[in-house]
């Protein structure tokens, strides 16, 4: 190459806003039996929560550190706070009514623009719980409920919750799914009556503004027999010097011949650890699609798990990382098949540049009892320059012989030769490589709404800037 | 009419990562509305002129000079060569996912021009365009040549050729690969390309199929980088008999 292609960070400015939230209630940094009363305490738990949250604590003090991915020594847990709660917190339907600065900050973000315009209902999520949540008149009549998990504890749901909370993410899962289980705070519950189609998406957006702290909502929804529900979810937050966490976690239960589509636009700022665990369980004939794009954070442990339990349930994942500068992305899927005749279709991209690291990690298990299972998977791995890095690492663990497996891995470069291709035709350098990588995250771009590809396209569009031709 | 249009000047190029020299001085000089046939033997670096003309960063200009409408090009970027005019209808067009070949070409034109086209003018053109070339229009929908046939791609490089209306076009073995039906209809784009827009024409081919109907001024033999050989159109009917052989010491 005749020109050295330099990538600049991108221009955050649409994300980096932030206030001064001096009237906040804060719990003291670090972590302490004290501090997770205390938590249990603000939140008005009942009683087996605060024994929940004691025990996960135990679980975490007990687990260590995983040795397996990136490194995660940056993160201190005696230096984040745990629970903020925004000042003058209490959650409305109204966006009139929400704290004006914190207002400010989601219409910035464009959530309730995007909230009257194409979606059926949000919530809005600020450090540690939520500030607004509220679904329309229409699909709130055909019984489904989408409210803030706090509240689904006290109300005519509390059974159901106790029933699904942490049961397929359990604390002993790993180090961080403990610690979720001992400070969750905030999130979503979703019902789905059985039949019923939701039609347009919900959405939760979560919003990390507190210097320092963690977040750690937890998303449970449950798609009833026969209904469907297509879920997004947004976050993002502004830069700090100081590592922020984020260990949510996501638990779906897909009914008998239900579908849920979740899809996920992530954008935390490079400061932040993301360790989310995310867990799907589908019953007979039913589908979960995973659609995830993740962009920001400084370390991502990302592996959005799929549980095949009911014959000819199915799973799609549809996946974009996007790793830059100072960033080291692990991500991947899991999906356990283990009923016959289920099927997995994995199909991810990972694009490192300018020092990235991306990795991508499967795991695909068929368990003896699922036979007449399928699972393809293809994953594209694009380096942008010399200096990017970006590895696969496919696992299998196949216990019948009557499955048909299949997986694809394929690594590259932007090659030379396409985007002489597109200059011929009078395309400067850089929109050249900027839509080569844009073509290359087409695989989500497609399954996406088209309000969040143009985000995404503008996202990959603000990562390219600064390729000098 | 000798109104100069490329003058190429003692051109040495090699391949910019391995520094082996491939054009070992070329001097070839084009004027407005021609048509100049280049042929030679597979390796005698035919592409690699196409290719170095249009700025090329896979090649590396070591000496000479090449001038383009009375400017100096050798240092310009493909981009900038592109939109004064010159045009290279590749060989093995790439295949782009993420952009219709219908965007593509809208892109390109503006690019051009400066100037956003109105998408119903546009449109009716590239389906009258699409016409002639026998192309189904559904194709300018899909994703630029992705999942193309050969000769998809080779027409969907002259619909670019006809659409963005060049003064300066280089088709780099246009017919290779293409069935006669194919080839023929090539042909008929290359004709309406002189009919329409008028503009010069830098043939690289091995075969005489997509020359039929055209009028060739002028017949350059590259041999191992160096063109040994400069003649009219009487020399394709004579290297088809004959050969290269004369030319190869």
């Amino acid at each position: 190459m005749k020109e050295k292609t330099r990538v600049e960070d991108i221009d955050r400015s649409l994300y980096d806003f932030r206030f001064e939230e001096k009237d906040a209630f804060k719990v003291e940094e670090g972590l302490t039996p004290d501090i997770v009363r205390q938590i249990s305490k603000e939140k008005n738990d009942p009683e087996w929560m605060t024994e929940f949250r004691l025990k996960s604590l135990e679980k975490y003090n007990e687990i260590p550190v995983p040795d397996w991915g990136p490194s995660i020594e940056g993160l201190d847990m005696n230096n984040i706070v745990t629970y903020v709660r925004p000042k003058d917190n209490k959650m409305v339907k109204d966006w009139e009514e929400v704290p004006t600065d914190i207002r400010d900050t989601f219409q910035k973000l464009g959530i309730p623009q995007a909230e009257r315009e194409s979606l059926a209902g949000v919530g809005a999520q600020f450090d540690s719980e939520l500030v607004y949540h509220n679904v329309k008149d229409e699909v709130a009549a055909q019984g489904v409920i989408y409210t803030d998990l706090e509240s689904a504890l006290h109300g005519e749901y509390a059974d159901m919750i106790k029933e699904h909370f942490m049961k397929l993410v359990p604390p002993t899962d790993h180090k961080f799914a403990a610690l979720h289980g001992a400070v969750w705070s905030g999130g979503s519950f979703v019902y789905v009556p059985p039949g019923v189609s939701v039609e347009i998406p919900l959405q939760s957006y979560f919003r990390l503004n507190a210097p320092g702290a963690g977040q750690f909502e937890h998303t449970l929804i449950i798609v009833d027999e026969g209904a469907y529900l297509h879920f997004i979810e947004g976050c993002s937050a502004p830069k700090y010097n100081v590592a922020n966490l984020h260990a949510g976690c996501v638990e779906l239960f897909v009914g008998k011949n239900a579908t849920l589509r979740y899809s996920t636009i992530e954008n935390w700022s490079k400061n932040m650890y993301n360790l989310n665990t995310k867990r799907a369980r589908v019953e007979e004939g039913g589908k979960v699609e995973w659609i995830s794009g993740s962009f920001g954070s400084h370390v991502s442990y990302l592996y959005p798990m799929s549980v095949l339990q009911g014959e000819g349930a199915r799973c799609e994942f549809t996946s974009v990382t996007f790793a830059g500068h100072g960033q080291n992305l692990d991500t991947g899927t899991k999906v356990v098949h283990n009923a016959p005749n289920t099927s997995s279709y994995i199909n991810t991209r990972s694009i490192s540049k300018d020092g990235g690291i991306s990795t991508f990690r499967s795991a695909v298990v068929v368990n003896k009892n699922a036979k007449g299972s399928k699972s393809a998977a293809s994953c594209e791995s694009l380096m942008v320059d010399n200096i990017s890095r970006s590895d696969t690492i496919p696992a299998m663990d196949i216990r019948t012989d009557d499955a048909d497996i299949g997986h694809e891995a394929k690594i590259g470069r932007i090659s030379d030769e396409t985007v002489f291709y597109l200059m011929s035709r009078g395309m400067s350098e850089e929109d050249a490589r900027a839509l080569i990588v844009r073509g290359f995250a087409d695989n989500v771009g497609k399954e996406l709404p088209l309000e969040y590809a143009v985000e995404m396209n503008n996202l990959i569009g603000l990562e390219m800037k600064g390729s000098i031709g | 009419m000798s109104d100069k249009l490329l003058e190429v000047k003692g051109l040495t190029a090699c391949v910019d990562e391995e520094e082996k020299e491939i054009l070992h001085g070329v001097d070839l000089t084009i004027n407005a509305g021609e048509t100049h046939v280049i042929m030679g033997p597979n390796g005698a670096g035919k592409s690699t002129l196409g290719s170095t003309l249009m700025g090329d960063p896979r090649y590396k200009i070591t000496g000479g000079s090449i001038e383009f409408q009375g400017e100096d090009i050798t240092k310009l970027s493909t981009d900038k060569i592109a939109k004064m005019g010159m045009f290279l209808s590749f060989q093995n067009p790439i295949e782009v996912p993420g952009i219709t070949l219908a965007n593509f070409i809208k892109t390109a034109i503006e690019n051009k021009t400066g100037e956003r086209l109105r998408f119903w003018d546009f449109k009716k053109q590239l389906s009258e365009t699409m016409k002639i070339l026998n192309m189904d229009e559904s194709y300018a929908d899909r994703d630029l040549n992705v999942g193309f046939s050969g000769g998809e791609k080779k027409k969907a490089e002259i619909l670019q050729l006809l659409m963005l209306k060049p003064s300066f076009a280089i088709l780099d073995e246009t017919d290779s690969g293409l069935d006669v039906d194919a080839v023929r209809t090539v042909s008929q784009g290359i004709e309406e390309y002189k009919k329409t827009v008028g503009g010069a024409l830098m043939i690289i081919t091995h075969s005489t199929r997509i020359l039929e109907a055209l009028d060739v001024d002028a017949t350059h033999v590259l041999v191992d980088g160096k063109i040994v050989a400069n003649g009219d159109a009487s020399y394709i009917d004579e290297i088809n008999e004959n050969g290269f052989e004369k030319f190869l010491k």
